[in-house]
């Protein structure tokens, strides 16, 4: 009998032993199907508002509120060539045109404005640095909205209200500290055996910025560059503190025009405009995607 | 001397920019002020308004502390739940984190504000597909009770950026510590407690004061979504859209300040508990002497 049970139980396991290899790619692989499958319902779902943005403007109006589904009925491009012509007798395009003023002009500034600051803190020693490094820092976290009062007091005795003037100085004065410490920590990670190598040759700060720092921080740059137009692209509190005339507005300001004037009784024109307004931003996504996911990992680590 | 000469845009920025409006607007606090007649001093007077005679100042405080303290947390927990997830595998895991991230960076925007209201109203997709289901909530953009969890999901949609800082946290996590556990016998769960959490605490902090901080200031999505109302019945009333109704509305600019004040100081306590208590939770690698 139990001669018998050993060789059952011999048996079993010479026919087990490949088994749990087996089975331990298998559920490896099912494993793996579930992680796709759950991460693919969760992109559906986080995407979906933008899909339905895609589709909707090319919805009719009537079929706002009577079509719930995601295909329109009829399909049809009368919301874009409506939105094209503008609104208040200011074409589309200029409002696109401001809006790209502004965005280059806030990127230029930053880009020379906190890259100058980052060196001054991470290569220059000098009385104060640290208390400075640490006020600029603390400008991360304050409240804009303690300096937004003064500073339109300030622009407005200047008679600078209705000007772009409030909107770009503060970039060519590196007000917005997310840059400053991006570069910071970007510097910091150069090697100064170069601006050493670089000073016994006789070069000085400005010299050893130009020729060693700027070609080095270039990914820096690059995000910073991408951050600064999508932020002031998407910039709606300046805009509307200080802009009072339509065809100075961005497009933020404009699309609250279209907005308010077409809400309820055309949608389709809504929807088709703040596509149009975002795309600039989805286009730059999509190409730049790893500069700007990469720059926003490497800000919270090292600290 | 040089380092001054590198310095000097950023330092005039800072002293013409930030710090003087700072200590003019706390001056402006103190005052009366509507931007034509001089400023008058009247003391305290704003800040005991505030926080006697204005219940719309309290209810928005109310509805602010209410999203900032839910929203936060919320969007925190799926941001480092789905970090993990994305963590689990390195294949493939870049186009999720790009999908994931794309949220972030529009979120704050008109457009977005406009597709969240036409999303949430009554016969929007959120409502339909909710009926398929039996819930019947109508429109949640005039529905007091169900605003501001909208606003909040608003919040919640863009947890991609704090969830690509814990990403990269993750990554550093070594994995001998994982291995180490497991040998020890502890499970999912208890790797989770004992190991992710105390490893990604300095990243949690980093997250946990800028969301939080960030989240008090949400201004456009509610001015759009509410069309500059605050409405309904004052539910997305913010306290910035508040802020800035009294302030360049009403042309109330000592009480604005005084309410820009408060929240400063709100934010400071804010950061000096999150500081304070940070030695007793944030644990940095390499620190253990």
């Amino acid at each position: 009998m139990s001669t018998i049970e050993v060789d059952q139980a011999e048996a079993l396991q010479v026919q087990t032993q490949p088994a749990p290899r087996r089975r331990k790619i298998k559920r490896k692989t099912v494993n793996t199907i579930i992680w796709f499958v759950v991460l693919a319902s969760i992109t559906a779902v986080i995407l979906y508002p933008l899909l339905w943005l895609v589709v909707s403007s090319f919805k009719p109006s009537s079929e706002f509120g009577q079509n719930p589904g995601l295909i329109p009925d009829n399909p049809t491009i009368n919301n874009y060539i409506k939105v094209v012509e503008g609104i208040g007798g200011i074409p589309l395009w200029r409002f696109f045109a401001n809006s790209l003023l502004i965005a280059l002009s806030a990127v230029v500034g930053i880009l020379i404005s906190a890259s100058l600051a980052a060196y001054a803190f991470a290569r220059v020693k000098f009385k104060g640095v640290g208390i400075l490094f640490a006020c600029m820092i603390g400008t991360m976290l304050l409240p804009i909205h303690v300096i937004i009062i003064p500073q339109y007091i300030m622009f407005q005795k200047l008679e600078l209200i209705d000007t772009y003037v409030p909107l770009i100085l503060p970039k060519f004065l590196a007000t917005e500290a997310f840059f400053v410490f991006l570069m910071v920590q970007f510097i910091r990670n150069i090697p100064r055996e170069l601006d050493e190598a670089a000073r016994i040759d006789g070069a000085g700060h400005l010299r050893i910025f130009f020729s060693i720092i700027v070609p080095l921080i270039k990914p820096a740059m690059i995000t910073s560059a991408i951050f600064a137009f999508i932020w002031s692209w998407n910039d709606f509190l300046g805009p509307l503190l200080y802009l009072n005339s339509p065809e100075k507005y961005p497009l933020p300001i404009a699309l609250r025009l279209y907005n308010d004037a077409s809400s309820t009784s055309d949608y389709g024109a809504t929807v088709a405009v703040s596509l149009l307004a975002l795309l600039p931003i989805l286009i730059f996504f999509v190409v730049f995607q790893r500069f700007l996911v990469d720059g926003v990992a490497t800000q919270g680590l090292k600290g | 001397m040089a380092g001054y000469g590198f310095l000097l845009p950023w330092l005039i920025g800072f002293l013409g920019l930030t710090l003087g409006p700072m200590i003019y607007s706390l001056y402006l606090s103190f005052t009366k002020y509507n931007l034509f007649a001089a400023p008058k001093f009247v003391g305290f007077d704003n800040y005991i308004r505030m926080f006697t005679e204005d219940p719309q100042y309290m209810q928005s405080v109310q509805i602010t502390l209410v999203y900032v303290l839910v929203g936060t947390p919320v969007k925190l927990a799926a941001a480092l739940g789905i970090a993990m997830l994305l963590n689990y595998r390195n294949k493939g895991s870049g186009f999720f984190r790009s999908s994931f991230y794309a949220p972030s960076l529009i979120g704050a925007s008109v457009s977005v504000a406009i597709v969240w209201r036409a999303m949430f109203s009554g016969g929007g997709p959120v409502d339909t597909s909710l009926s398929f289901f039996g819930i019947n909530l109508g429109g949640w953009v005039g529905n007091v009770a169900l605003v501001l969890p909208m606003m909040i999901l608003l919040a919640v949609w863009q947890f991609g950026a704090p969830m690509v800082i814990f990403l990269a946290g993750l990554k550093q996590v070594p994995q001998e510590l994982y291995e180490a556990a497991e040998v020890d016998g502890a499970g999912p769960f208890r790797k989770f407690r004992s190991v992710t959490l105390p490893m990604l605490s300095s990243v949690i902090f980093f997250n946990l004061l800028l969301e939080t901080i960030h989240a008090f200031q949400v201004f456009a999505s509610a001015y759009i979504i509410s069309n500059g109302s605050g409405g309904p019945a004052g539910m997305t009333n913010f306290y910035t859209v508040y802020l800035y109704k009294r302030g360049f509305a009403d042309g109330q600019m000592g009480y604005a300040a005084a309410m820009a004040w408060v929240l400063v100081i709100v934010v400071a306590i804010i950061a000096f508990i999150l500081f304070r208590t940070s030695n007793r939770w944030v644990h940095y690698a390499g620190e253990s002497k």
